[in-house]
């Protein structure tokens, strides 16, 4: 029965414990060290055992950017999930099960579907009782039906156990070996998945590419409480804090966490805190103090499904205004949304830059969906530069008095050049107050209104400066179009593989991605809705954030909405089925 | 040193009589004792009648958020712990909203000096009951007393992992100024909380009722040493009232035992190669 395909998408799923994840990240890299695309989403609970976790492959010879929908192989982990996932195996495809474990029903297993039945006690009798290993005799299964070199396999496992777990790396070895030759015996599918094992492509997560961003910037103190979906920036940065030089420390809480980052930034390093909206609540006072202080310093917030405790491991775009709104009073910030992962690294590196130029909290603003897929990039760009913006040229010679140094000097651009502690000659204190030029607080005894209104625009002018900084957006594929899709952040994958997949059937689309949310580009985005002949925001709130956002900043009412609240990630089919209504 | 390196123009705003003047004076004479250069010290404070202090003296001075000055200071701590870093404010801001800080500062034991001036009271916000503010006293926020029972910030110290815990007295300057010099010299975390009247809001815990309770430990047999004598001590308070060095220890700081730290502070620490950095991570996905 030949399918030719040029993507295969596989389904893992079983319960929390089951090693899912760890089983889906080796075959992602196995698929990437073959030359292909990857793509990978994980939908798992806020248990630790238990539950219904699975996780999907997509891989493919040309850019993949979802994880699909029908499911080519499903390995089923119980026979629970077998139930509930056997149906989205597309006709062609197969399930692999252990067969000491599984007992599929007469016809729960459709006749266009091939069954793999794995004997895996027999398989790993040899090689202890660890259950996980069931996962690895199934890869190795997968390997061979998919024609791919047994040596890719060996060579990740080899690469992820390496030499200190000695004992788990032969076990794995022996019983994926065992697994891949089990399967000659299996009828093939085939797949036509060209193969090239010279191109191997970093396979990462939208959080580990802001921490490897991190890195890419200098950053030097990351601070941060555990909370889904930041979590894997913490444990990552953590796990190579003696290789980066990145001070990691874990805090009492999240208002503590961006203290600290806030001293540290002023003791004069570069400074990155990481959460989700219920920590980002507690950090919103600080953020204000980081404005008032001009004090520059990196937050990111990955989204998840709110309000309160929410949906804690499932996605959501609805912290769109708690970010733009985040802190009492005006005060100059920047808000950006990174739509893919490698979009992810070079976010951090800009928003660090532009942070210290002008002395600004920057929010960068991710979701489960995008921090915790995995994804092969193309290429990380490296070719970026570190600016820190201006320093105060101190005069050493004299002896330090406070407020002799003018720390928050007026300015044309409304940046004041800056020192640290330790430094000669800037001697000054920094203050949540409001204060004078030299930093001395106006706001006891004696409220010096003009001194406040002064100082009041010279920080607000930093926020003229900021946008022409900033990329404008543009439209992406054909200017006349019948339908132009909007989105932000993870949506940009499905959004534009919708739009391939219907420009294919005839459809002329384009599409619309904003990344800078404050400051806003009104004029460019009122210029390109107006010259829309239609237009559809695609965003995972209730109440259309993005759509609400654009009608402030142009006054341009975006026509149509497609809005997902569930916690489960679009699908493109889902895009597509809007597209059409709405073309209709 | 001399003391006036450590003056500013700025003149103290507080009422006439507050304790904290003799605080600031305290730190004054200590910094000048201790022969710190001004750019070196970095006194951070949160909000309230004690936490201007840091614009009434010469060094660098972070002036943050209500509660907030103990993660503040930890982030510059670690950020370079070269730096002399004090923490100066109120009882409101250490134990009332700043609790959780304080707490899990003992336990980190940063080289951090945390000066309190407790005063029993608000004063800022003119005279709502404090979470040191004894049962029974009368405020704008509890007209029929105070039904809670205060902190005990010494205890809390105690049981919390502080390796220096002392108390002092704004109406004995000269204890005080030695006191907090100690402070600063000890390596490790110290809580130094001061009673430090409130002329003008707290008519209870006045200069006198203080005068008529307090007495040295040092001059007392007390052995700084011995946790189970200070907790005992700790818990004075009615009719006689300890001053002086409740506890000291020497444990490790959390920054000597930090990785990263091992070299160099990490402001000197150079981010000109960081690519090459990357490169070498990125085979870690591949």
């Amino acid at each position: 029965m030949p399918l030719p395909k040029s993507e295969v998408v596989v389904r893992t799923a079983g319960a929390a414990g089951d090693g899912i994840a760890a089983t889906g990240e080796t075959f992602a890299k196995v698929c990437s060290r073959s030359g292909l695309h990857v793509f990978a989403y994980n939908s798992y609970q806020s248990v630790i055992r238990g539950g219904f976790v699975w996780l999907q492959v997509r891989a493919g010879r040309t850019k993949v950017q979802s994880h699909g929908a029908g499911t080519d192989f499903l390995i089923a982990l119980n026979s629970r999930e077998l139930e509930r996932h056997a149906n989205d195996v597309v006709k062609g495809g197969g399930i692999l099960y252990n067969k000491d474990k599984v007992k599929p029903k007469p016809g729960l297993i459709r006749d266009d579907i091939t069954q793999y039945a794995l004997p895996v006690l027999d398989i790993t009798a040899k090689h202890g009782k660890n259950p996980i290993l069931q996962n690895t005799v199934a890869l190795g299964a997968l390997v061979k039906i998919l024609k791919i070199d047994f040596s890719v396999l060996s060579g990740v496992l080899s690469d992820t156990f390496g030499s200190r777990k000695k004992a788990a790396l032969e076990a794995n070895l022996a019983v994926s070996q065992a697994g891949y030759e089990y399967a000659e015996t299996f009828e093939t599918v085939d797949f036509a998945l060209d193969l090239d094992y010279n191109t191997r492509r970093p396979v990462m997560t939208g959080n580990q590419a802001l921490a490897l961003g991190a890195v890419a910037a200098g950053c030097k103190f990351y601070a941060a409480y555990p909370m889904t979906p930041a979590s894997s920036i913490l444990h990552w940065l953590a796990a190579t804090s003696t290789r980066t030089g990145i001070l990691v420390k874990q805090a009492e809480d999240e208002i503590a966490v961006l203290n600290m980052a806030i001293g540290a930034a002023f003791a004069g390093v570069r400074s990155m805190v990481g959460t989700s909206g219920g920590g980002f609540s507690l950090m919103s006072e600080a953020i204000g103090l980081a404005g008032q202080t001009e004090t520059p310093v990196v937050i990111i917030s990955s989204q998840r499904g709110g309000p309160s405790t929410g949906l804690p491991t499932k996605t959501e775009q609805a912290d769109l205004f708690q970010a733009l709104g985040a802190s009492q009073g005006d005060y100059p910030k920047i808000v950006l949304a990174p739509s893919t992962v490698d979009d992810c690294f070079s976010s951090i590196v800009e928003a660090f830059n532009l942070a210290e130029k002008f002395q600004v909290p920057v929010i960068v603003l991710s979701d489960l969906y995008l921090s915790e897929h995995m994804e092969s990039l193309d290429g990380i760009d490296l070719d970026f530069s570190i600016e820190r913006g201006e320093f105060a040229k101190p005069d050493v010679g004299s002896i330090d008095s406070k407020n002799g140094f003018k720390r928050y000097a007026f300015t044309e651009s409304g940046v004041s050049p800056r020192s640290f502690p330790g430094r000669a000659g800037t001697v000054f204190q920094a203050s949540s107050d409001e204060h004078d030029d030299a930093a001395n607080i106006i706001s006891d005894v004696f409220t010096d209104e003009e001194m406040r209104t002064r100082m009041f625009q010279k920080r607000m002018r930093k926020m003229e400066r900021i946008l022409p900084e900033l990329a404008p957006p543009r439209l992406e594929g054909k200017n006349a179009a019948d339908l132009t899709l909007i989105g932000w952040g993870s949506t940009y994958g499905m959004i534009r593989e919708a739009v391939s997949t219907l420009g294919e059937e005839g459809m002329t689309l384009n599409h619309l991605h904003i990344k800078y949310m404050l400051p806003f580009h009104a004029k460019q985005v009122k210029e390109i809705l107006e010259s829309c002949r239609n237009t559809l925001t695609v965003e995972s709130n209730y109440t259309g954030q993005l759509s609400r956002l654009i009608r402030m900043e142009t006054g341009f009412d975006i026509k149509h909405q497609l809005l997902k609240y569930d916690g489960e990630p679009f699908y493109p089919g889902q895009i597509i089925t809007k597209v059409r209504e709405v073309n209709n | 040193m001399e003391i006036a390196l450590y003056k500013v123009e700025a003149k103290a705003t507080w009422c006439p009589g507050c304790g904290d003047f003799a605080v600031l004076r305290a730190l004054q004479i200590a910094l000048a004792s201790l022969e710190l250069n001004p750019k070196d010290v970095v006194i951070v404070s949160g909000i309230g009648c004690s936490s201007n202090l840091p614009g009434f003296l010469n060094s660098y001075g972070f002036h943050g958020l209500h509660g907030r000055a103990v993660p503040v200071a930890s982030g510059i701590k670690l950020a370079n712990h070269d730096l002399n870093v004090i923490i100066a404010g109120g009882d409101g801001d250490g134990y009332g909203i700043g609790l959780g800080h304080f707490i899990h500062a003992m336990r980190r034991n940063l080289d951090i000096t945390y000066v309190v001036m407790n005063n029993q009271v608000y004063g800022l916000t003119t005279g709502q009951a404090a979470p040191t503010s004894e049962k029974g006293m009368l405020t704008k926020s509890t007209p029929q007393g105070v039904l809670e029972g205060p902190v005990n910030p010494i205890a809390l110290a105690l049981v919390s992992g502080a390796t220096f815990v002392a108390r002092g007295f704004s109406g004995d300057a000269d204890h005080l100024a030695k006191l907090t010099e100690d402070g600063i010299k000890h390596k490790g975390f110290s809580l130094i909380d001061i009673m430090s009247p409130c002329v003008t809001y707290n008519r209870q815990n006045t200069y006198q009722w203080f005068r008529e309770r307090v007495y040295r430990l040092e001059e007392d047999n007390h052995d700084v040493l011995n946790m189970d004598q200070a907790l005992k001590r700790s818990r004075e308070w009615e009719d006689r009232i300890p001053l002086g060095i409740f506890y000291k220890d020497t444990k490790p700081t959390y920054e000597s035992g930090e990785q990263v730290l091992k070299d160099m502070p990490l402001v000197h620490q150079p981010i000109d190669r960081t690519v090459e950095l990357v490169k070498e991570l990125i085979q870690d996905f591949t």
